[in-house]
C-alpha cells in the first residue's frame, strides 16, 4: 500500500506508524483454529428449541388462534402468544424518544406483513417444534394490502399500521423531513437546463453467513444470560428490559462476536421472546433463524425512491437541486425513520449548491420491515445522485469528472443544512482518482485545493 | 418424531421399505437431508441401499452404465468419461460433487439438476428396480416414482459431439440461470445430421428443445445456419422464476446462450 | 425417542455417541461431541461453512447423517494445529488477513486443505475452483485466495 503524503502535507503531523502497516487482527487466531465462540457454539443440556409460526398473509385480521393440538404434540414444552408478552408493543428507537411504539413482539389481532411472528413454539427438538408449529391453527380474515410507497401515500390506501394512523412517519417537521436553503424556484428560473429524473431500488438482504439468533440460559440467581449475535448490544438489552418489564440487572448479554452482520443484526427480534421462553419454562432456549428466515424475515435494506430535479448552467454550476426521497419502512418503523432522516441530511451530496429543497418520507407498506444496512439512508441516495451528475454532465457536454470539480464542496462553503464545511477532501480524492484511473482533467482542476480557496 | 434411517444391502429390500408413507430414498443427502433441515416434516423415514452395483461405473464398447449412487466427482475424474465430465463438474462446489449422485440429480427440481440435462441430451435410459425407461418418460413421471433408480445407461458421445453450457451469475460457480446440453453430429459436408438439445431451468425439470433441433437438421453451424434454431429455442418452454432469475430473463437469454454453445 | 449409535475417528481420536435418528454430522459434532469448528450457515449445502473432511474427501456435514459415518476418518479445522503449532494454512490465513468475521474460515480452511493434499502446487484457478462451494459474505475472497497460495508455497519450500 502506498501513502501519498503530498496531500495536506502542511496540515498533518506526520507520525503515522500503524496506517499502511499489516497488523494481525486480535480475533484471527480464534478464527483460524475454529475456537472463536459464536453464540450458537454454546450448547446447554436440556436446551429447548424455539420455532415461530408466521403469517402467510401480507395483511390480515386474526380472528382466532388455536394452539390446543400443538400443545399436545410430543416434545412440546411451551407455546407463547401475544398475551404472554408483558409489554408486547414496542419500537426500537423509543430509547432515543423516536416513537410511537408500533410493532408487536407476537401479533395481536392483526398481521401487517407476510412472515410476521404470531405464535412461538418451544420444544425438546427442532423437529418437534416444527411439527407442533404446523398444528397451530390461526384463522385469518385477509385484508387489502399495499406494497408500493406512492400507492400507500394516496388517500384511501389501506392503513398499514394503526399506531401511526397514516402510512408515513410523522416527524416533528410534519409528514417528511425537510431542508430549505436559498430559493429553489428562483434557481430553476435562472438555470440554462433543468433535468428531473427518478431513481429507485429494491430491498437488499445482507445474507450474513451466520443467521440471526440467540441462546438463553436461565441462571440460578433469577438472571438470564443471553448469548447473542446482535450488532446493537445495548439497544437489545434496553428494549428487552422494556418488553419483558424486567430490570436490566436481571439481563446479562454476551455478544460482540458476529458471523457477518452488515447492519442486519441491529433489530431486537429474537432475544426478548427467547428470554421470555427461558423464564416461563426455566430451561435454556435456542432461537436461531433458518436460512429461509434470514432471507425472508430479517430486515433488509429499505427499498427507496429518489426524485431529483436539478437546474444547471452551461458553465457547469448546479444552481438548484430539489430532492424528494421515499424510504419503504415496510410494516413497522424499526430504524427507518432515522434512515429517511439521514437521507435528508445527506442530500444534496458533496456539492455546493446555492438553492436546495429536500423532502424525505418514511413510508409504511405491507412489506417486510426494513432497517439498517451499511450506510442506509445514504447508499441508494449516492447511487441516484452520482447517476444524476453523469446525466447532467452529458446534458451540458462536459466531462463528468470536471463537472464534479466545479461543484465539489470545499472548506468554508455553507452546506444546505447551514453548517460550514470543514475538513473536506473531495477535490484531493478526485485528483488522485483522476491519476489512478488515467482519466485526465484540465490542469486548473489538478491545481485546486479543498482548503485553499484561491487555488 | 425423529427421522429414522434404514440401510439395506439389496435394492429390492430398500425398495420394499420405500413403500411406507413418509419415506424417501437417501442418496447423497443434498436433496432429502436439505428438505428435512428446512423443516419438511412430510419426511419421517429414510431408506438407503449399500448395494455395490449402485456405485459402479462400467464402460463397454462405447456404452456407459453409471450406478445411481455414483457421485458427480467420480464421473468428473473417470478417465473414460471425459466427454461428459464438464456436465458433472458444473454441479455444485467440490463438497457437493463428492456427495451429489446421478440418481439424485434425476430428481433435482430446477434450478438444480444440471447433470440430468446432459443425460437428457444423451438420450439416456434410466434403470429402476421396476425396469427400464427412456429418460424423457422417467422425468415426466418422476413425481410419482416410487421405484429406486439403479443406474443410467447411454452411448458415450465423442467429445467433439457433446456440448454443455451452464450459465450462472456467480463465478466460477453458482446456481443455474439455465443450462444447455447438446449431442450433435455433422455429416461430411459439415451440415448437422442429428441433434438432441436439452434445456435446464426452462421448465420445472429438464426438457428437450425440439423446435431448435428440427430447425438445425441440415443446417451449417454458422450465424445464418443457426438463426432458425435460435428463433425456435423457446418453443414449449415455461421457464422458472426464482431468486436467480425471472422467467422473462431466462427466456430472453436462452437464444443468446444457445447461439454461443452452437458456434463455440 | 430412539437413539442410534455413531462411532468414528475425529481428528485422530475415537468418538462414540448416541444420537437421535436423522441427526446430521454437523449437529453431532457440535452439540454432542463439542467440536464447534464446523459452522451451520445455511443447512442446505450452499454456504460451505460446515465443510469437513471425511476419508480424505471434502463433505458438507450439514447434509451428511451422522449414522452414515460409521468407522469414518473425520477431520475438522479444530484438529489441524499440531501441539499448538498452526498448520501452514492457518498461519497463512492469519498473516494474509484472510479472516474478517471468521464464520466461513473453518470451512474455507477445510476446502483448501483437501486441495493442497491432492494438488500441492495449485494455480490460482485451482484455488478459486476449490473454494467455489464456500461463501464469504464479508467479501474477503482475494486475501483468502492469496493465503492458500502462500500456504502452498510454504509447503513446497518445506518439502524441498
Amino acid at each position: 500500500m502506498e501513502l501519498r503524503k503530498s496531500y495536506f502535507a502542511d496540515q498533518r503531523k506526520d507520525g503515522l506508524h500503524e496506517i499502511g502497516q499489516p497488523r494481525p487482527r486480535l480475533d484471527s487466531p480464534g478464527h483460524v483454529t475454529g475456537k472463536t465462540a459464536y453464540f450458537a457454539d454454546r450448547n446447554f443440556p436440556g436446551m429447548l428449541h424455539l420455532k415461530m409460526v408466521r403469517s402467510p398473509h401480507h395483511h390480515a385480521r386474526i380472528r382466532s388462534i388455536d394452539t390446543s393440538e400443538a400443545e399436545k404434540h410430543p416434545g412440546v414444552v411451551k407455546i407463547l402468544t401475544a398475551k404472554d408478552v408483558p409489554h408486547n408493543v414496542y419500537t426500537i428507537l423509543i430509547l432515543i424518544q423516536v416513537g410511537p411504539e408500533d410493532e408487536t413482539v407476537l401479533a395481536d389481532g392483526k398481521v401487517r406483513w407476510k412472515g410476521e411472528a404470531v405464535v412461538a413454539v418451544l420444544a425438546e427438538t427442532e423437529r418437534a417444534a416444527q411439527e407442533a408449529a404446523a398444528k397451530v391453527k390461526v384463522d385469518y380474515e385477509v385484508l387489502p394490502a399495499v406494497f408500493d410507497m406512492e400507492e400507500a401515500l394516496k388517500p384511501g390506501a389501506p392503513l398499514v399500521n394503526e399506531y401511526h394512523g397514516q402510512n408515513y412517519y410523522l416527524y416533528d417537521s410534519g409528514e417528511c423531513r425537510k431542508v430549505r436553503f436559498g430559493d429553489v424556484e428562483a434557481g430553476f428560473a435562472e438555470a440554462d437546463h433543468i433535468l428531473e429524473q427518478s431513481y429507485q431500488s429494491s430491498p437488499i438482504e445482507h445474507a450474513p453467513t451466520e443467521t440471526t439468533g440467540c441462546v438463553v440460559m436461565p441462571e440460578g440467581n433469577d438472571r438470564f444470560t443471553c448469548y447473542t449475535n446482535t450488532q446493537a448490544m445495548f439497544f437489545t438489552l434496553d428494549n428487552t428490559s422494556i418488553i419483558l418489564q424486567m430490570p436490566g440487572s436481571k439481563l446479562h448479554f454476551v455478544g460482540g462476536t458476529v458471523g457477518g452482520g452488515f447492519g442486519g443484526k441491529v433489530d431486537v427480534i429474537v432475544e426478548p421472546i427467547a428470554i421470555l421462553g427461558a423464564k416461563l419454562t426455566g430451561r435454556p432456549v435456542s432461537f436461531i433463524y433458518s436460512r429461509e428466515e434470514e432471507m425472508q424475515i430479517s430486515s433488509p435494506r429499505a427499498a427507496e425512491k429518489v426524485v431529483i430535479k436539478d437546474g444547471v448552467m452551461n458553465d457547469g454550476r448546479i444552481v438548484a437541486r430539489q430532492v424528494t426521497g421515499y424510504t419503504d419502512a415496510g410494516a413497522y418503523s424499526r430504524h427507518s425513520p432515522y434512515g429517511a432522516q439521514k437521507g435528508a441530511a445527506h442530500y444534496p451530496g458533496p456539492y455546493t449548491i446555492p438553492n436546495v429543497w429536500i423532502d424525505t418520507y418514511c413510508v409504511y407498506t405491507n412489506r417486510t420491515p426494513s432497517s439498517a444496512m451499511r450506510g442506509f439512508g445514504v447508499t441508494i441516495g449516492d447511487f441516484a445522485l452520482e447517476v444524476q451528475m453523469d446525466k447532467l454532465a452529458r446534458l451540458i457536454g462536459m466531462d463528468p469528472l470536471e463537472f464534479r470539480f466545479i461543484n465539489a464542496y470545499r472548506d468554508g462553503d455553507t452546506k444546505a443544512h447551514r453548517q460550514p464545511t470543514e475538513g473536506a477532501a473531495l477535490i484531493e480524492c478526485m485528483q488522485e482518482a483522476s491519476r489512478a484511473a488515467n482519466w485526465p482533467v484540465a490542469e486548473k482542476y489538478m491545481a485546486m485545493s479543498s482548503y485553499k480557496k484561491g487555488a | 418424531m425423529a427421522l429414522a434411517l434404514q440401510t439395506f444391502s439389496t435394492v429390492g429390500d430398500a425398495n420394499a421399505a420405500l413403500k411406507a408413507t413418509g419415506t424417501r430414498y437417501l442418496g447423497g443427502g443434498t436433496l432429502v437431508v436439505r428438505a428435512a433441515n428446512e423443516g419438511d416434516i412430510s419426511v419421517s423415514g429414510l431408506v438407503r441401499s449399500t448395494d455395490p452395483s449402485l456405485s459402479a461405473i462400467e464402460i463397454d464398447n462405447g456404452k456407459a452404465r453409471i450406478g445411481a449412487s455414483v457421485t458427480m466427482a467420480a464421473i468428473a475424474r473417470h478417465p473414460e468419461l471425459g466427454a461428459i465430465a464438464k456436465a458433472a463438474r458444473a454441479v455444485g462446489g467440490p463438497a457437493i460433487r463428492n456427495m451429489a449422485t446421478v440418481g439424485g440429480n434425476l430428481f433435482a427440481p430446477a434450478p438444480y439438476g444440471d447433470f440430468a440435462v446432459a443425460l437428457l441430451a444423451l438420450g439416456a435410459t434410466v434403470d429402476t428396480d421396476d425396469g427400464e425407461m427412456p429418460i424423457e418418460d422417467f422425468l415426466a413421471g418422476r413425481d410419482g416414482s416410487r421405484a429406486i433408480v439403479t443406474s443410467v445407461r447411454f452411448e458415450l458421445p465423442k467429445a467433439e459431439n457433446f456440448r454443455f453450457l451452464k450459465v450462472s451469475r456467480v463465478k466460477p460457480k453458482g446456481v443455474s440461470v439455465l443450462s444447455i446440453a447438446a449431442a450433435l453430429e455433422q455429416a461430411g459436408d459439415s451440415t448437422v445430421s442429428s441433434v438432441r438439445i436439452a434445456l435446464g431451468c426452462m421448465a420445472d425439470r429438464p426438457m428437450r428443445a425440439r423446435g431448435a433441433e428440427k430447425a438445425l437438421i441440415g443446417s451449417t453451424l454458422n450465424q445464418d445456419g443457426i438463426a432458425a434454431a435460435l428463433a425456435a429455442a423457446g418453443e414449449g418452454t415455461s421457464p422458472i422464476t426464482d431468486p436467480i432469475a425471472s422467467a422473462w430473463y431466462r427466456a430472453e437469454v436462452l437464444p443468446v446462450h444457445l447461439g454461443r454453445l452452437l458456434l463455440g | 425417542m430412539a437413539k442410534v449409535p455413531v462411532q468414528f475417528t475425529l481428528n485422530g481420536s475415537e468418538k462414540a455417541e448416541f444420537v437421535e435418528g436423522g441427526t446430521t454430522l454437523l449437529h453431532a459434532l457440535r452439540d454432542k461431541i463439542g467440536d464447534t469448528s464446523p459452522k451451520g450457515g445455511c443447512h442446505q449445502g450452499t454456504c460451505g461453512a460446515c465443510s469437513v473432511i471425511i476419508d480424505g474427501e471434502l463433505r458438507l456435514s450439514c447434509l451428511t447423517l451422522a449414522e452414515t459415518c460409521g468407522g469414518a476418518d473425520i477431520r475438522t479445522t479444530s484438529g489441524l494445529a499440531e501441539a499448538g503449532v498452526l498448520h501452514p494454512l492457518q498461519r497463512a490465513f492469519l498473516d494474509a488477513f484472510a479472516t474478517q468475521c471468521g464464520f466461513c474460515t473453518p470451512g474455507m480452511i477445510m476446502a483448501a486443505k483437501v486441495l493442497l493434499d491432492h494438488t500441492p502446487n495449485p494455480s490460482r484457478e485451482d484455488v478459486v475452483e476449490a473454494l467455489s462451494g464456500n461463501i464469504c459474505r464479508c467479501t474477503g475472497y482475494e486475501p483468502i485466495i492469496q493465503a492458500v497460495l502462500t500456504a502452498a508455497r510454504a509447503n513446497s519450500q518445506n518439502a524441498a
